[in-house]
């Protein structure tokens, strides 16, 4: 048997997070692989055909496959090797190395070491078991991702006359596309009382098109076997649930779901590392390592960004960040990062790891609802180390601080904490 | 009076514009940056949007080319543009940026190619 090839730094995922943290890594100096499932770079951007894309990172907007060929360009000039076609099977952690059991078509299974490990899985659309739509299983429902990949890559349709369950940006932009492509969508349901995508693409998506959006509505029966015949739509109440005699039944030959996706992190939890549960993806720290030491997490593997502009730098950081500890690790003193569930949906990173010599931090964070007129203040005891009026909060739209650690000191009895206040 | 949602960027900030007293054109108010005062004016004369879809190939492994507009185009001619979309067909290996429809409805607009078909090929 051959020898096991030792690389310092190996990135799981070929879309936006991983090709930038495999291009950081390896502008760092690393040895760097990138191991990709599918048999293309650029992960979900392949078929997101619409533009906006690299309006932060580029100056530009982009189409999403533009966005990706930008940085598998980058990839390819700097000469990093790119496994596709290839599944991980299991990872453990031996001796400060981490050993990886891989399969593909050409090399059959293998194993391959790597000193830091960078995870870039992005994430996976909730289903209709997830949102709790019960009954028959007729063919027609779709998430939308599903039929984005019909319509942008394989050329269908898959429906004349659908509706589309929840306001998620890719459900939005669906409407847009099946529109553009001879479907009728008859209306955006969305069961919260404010629409979860972005104000930009309810206007552009929707209003453009005069396709309706119900707010506090949803789906509480599918109509048809065989084939989705109708869907039973309901009015809900604050709680979310729907309120008896407000059903009505609207013909359709398709459902689509846009009901949130949820970061994949199926190696993450092989390995033992803690997730947090308000982003599902692990706890990391500023330099975004994970409870593990050497593991990294990036892009919507840790969170779900609104933008892939994020996602790029949250992966351009963890490769940097990998690509060091590989050559020099360091005991970690990790300071939790004090937030409250009341009025934040989450906060990352959940750690400072104060013996870093990375002194500045980002510190993402999603408001729980729509306010106005809100203060978000970071301290350390007494000392506020970043302060930011927002005349408008929304949950939709990631806002983040840009933190210079060098002049505080945070210690278990002095953390960082994260408050909103009115004014 | 009106209220305008910004689309030039995901911000979204909410607009209000209204008609100037006078020859002084309009009043907009609520952008957080300068290119919101010309997107609400374009908004109210003549809103114009960037059109993406896709194309046929001739290639089985590709069957579809993402393409755009190289400009925007108006709003109400967006069907339109599709039906011309709609019957293009790539007959050749394009690059991003490459041409393949010129000129669309004489709107001095072109659709281009918004993927490279050597990339998407993997070679």
């Amino acid at each position: 048997m051959s020898e096991i090839k030792t690389y310092d730094v190996i990135v799981l995922g070929a879309g936006p997070a991983g090709l930038a943290a495999g291009y950081a890594a390896k502008q760092a100096g690393a040895d760097v692989l990138i191991v990709e499932r599918e048999d293309r770079a650029g992960g979900i951007l392949k078929q997101c055909i619409h533009d906006g894309f690299g309006i932060i990172r580029f100056k530009q907007k982009l189409t999403g496959p533009e966005y990706a060929e930008r940085y598998i360009k980058m990839v390819n000039e700097l000469s990093i090797p790119m496994l596709m076609s290839t599944f991980v099977l299991g990872i453990q952690k031996n001796n400060e190395l981490f050993e990886l059991q891989l399969v593909n078509k050409k090399n059959g299974v293998f194993a391959l070491r790597a000193r830091a490990l960078v995870l870039a899985n992005g994430c996976r659309e909730r289903t209709s078991k997830q949102v709790f739509i019960h009954g028959s299983r007729p063919a027609g429902i779709y998430t939308a991702g599903t039929a984005q990949y019909f319509v942008n890559i394989m050329g269908m349709l898959p429906c004349k006359e659908c509706v589309i369950l929840g306001s998620g940006d890719i459900g939005l932009i669906m409407a847009r596309r099946l529109t553009l492509e001879g479907s009728k969508v008859l209306g955006v349901y969305e069961a919260k009382s404010t629409p979860s995508g972005l104000a930009r693409n309810i206007v552009q998506c929707l209003e453009d098109y005069n396709i309706p959006l119900y707010l506090s509505h949803t789906i509480t029966r599918i109509i048809g076997s065989g084939r989705v015949e109708a869907v039973e739509i309901s009015k809900v109440d604050e709680s979310m649930k729907p309120i008896s005699g407000t059903e009505q039944v609207v013909k359709c030959d398709g459902v689509i779901l846009s009901v949130g996706l949820v970061p994949e992190n199926e190696i993450a939890e092989s390995l033992d590392i803690k997730l947090d549960p308000n982003t599902k993806g692990p706890l990391v720290d500023q330099n975004f390592m994970t409870t593990m030491e050497g593991v990294f997490s990036c892009g919507n593997a840790l969170h779900v960004n609104d933008l892939v502009d994020y996602v790029s730098e949250s992966g351009e950081l963890a490769g940097l960040q990998a690509s060091r500890y590989a050559r020099n690790s360091h005991n970690r003193n990790l300071i939790e990062i004090k937030s409250n569930n009341r009025d934040f949906l989450y906060v990352v990173p959940q750690y400072i790891d104060t013996s870093s010599d990375n002194k500045s931090a980002v510190i993402y964070y999603r408001s729980r609802d729509v306010k106005q007129n809100v203060k978000v203040i970071i301290r350390c005891g007494y000392n506020i180390v970043y302060q930011n009026k927002h005349s408008v909060i929304r949950p939709p739209e990631m806002e983040k601080a840009e933190l210079d650690l060098s002049n505080i000191s945070i210690n278990q009895d002095c953390k960082l904490e994260i408050i909103m206040t009115e004014g | 009076m009106r209220k305008i949602t910004c689309i030039i960027c995901p911000r979204g900030c909410t607009l209000e514009i209204e008609e100037a007293q006078g020859n002084e054109g309009y009043i907009v108010t609520g952008q957080m940056c300068k290119r919101g005062r010309e997107f609400a004016i374009n908004e109210l004369t003549n809103p114009t949007r960037t059109i993406t879809t896709t194309v046929k190939t001739i290639y089985p492994e590709i069957p579809r080319l993402p393409v755009k507009t190289s400009g925007e185009v108006p709003l109400g001619k967006i069907f339109e543009v599709m039906k011309v979309i709609d019957k293009a067909v790539v007959t050749h290996m394009v690059k991003s940026g490459e041409v393949i429809v010129k000129n669309v409805l004489d709107l001095d607009v072109d659709i281009v190619a918004a993927s490279d078909m050597y990339i998407m090929m993997g070679v």
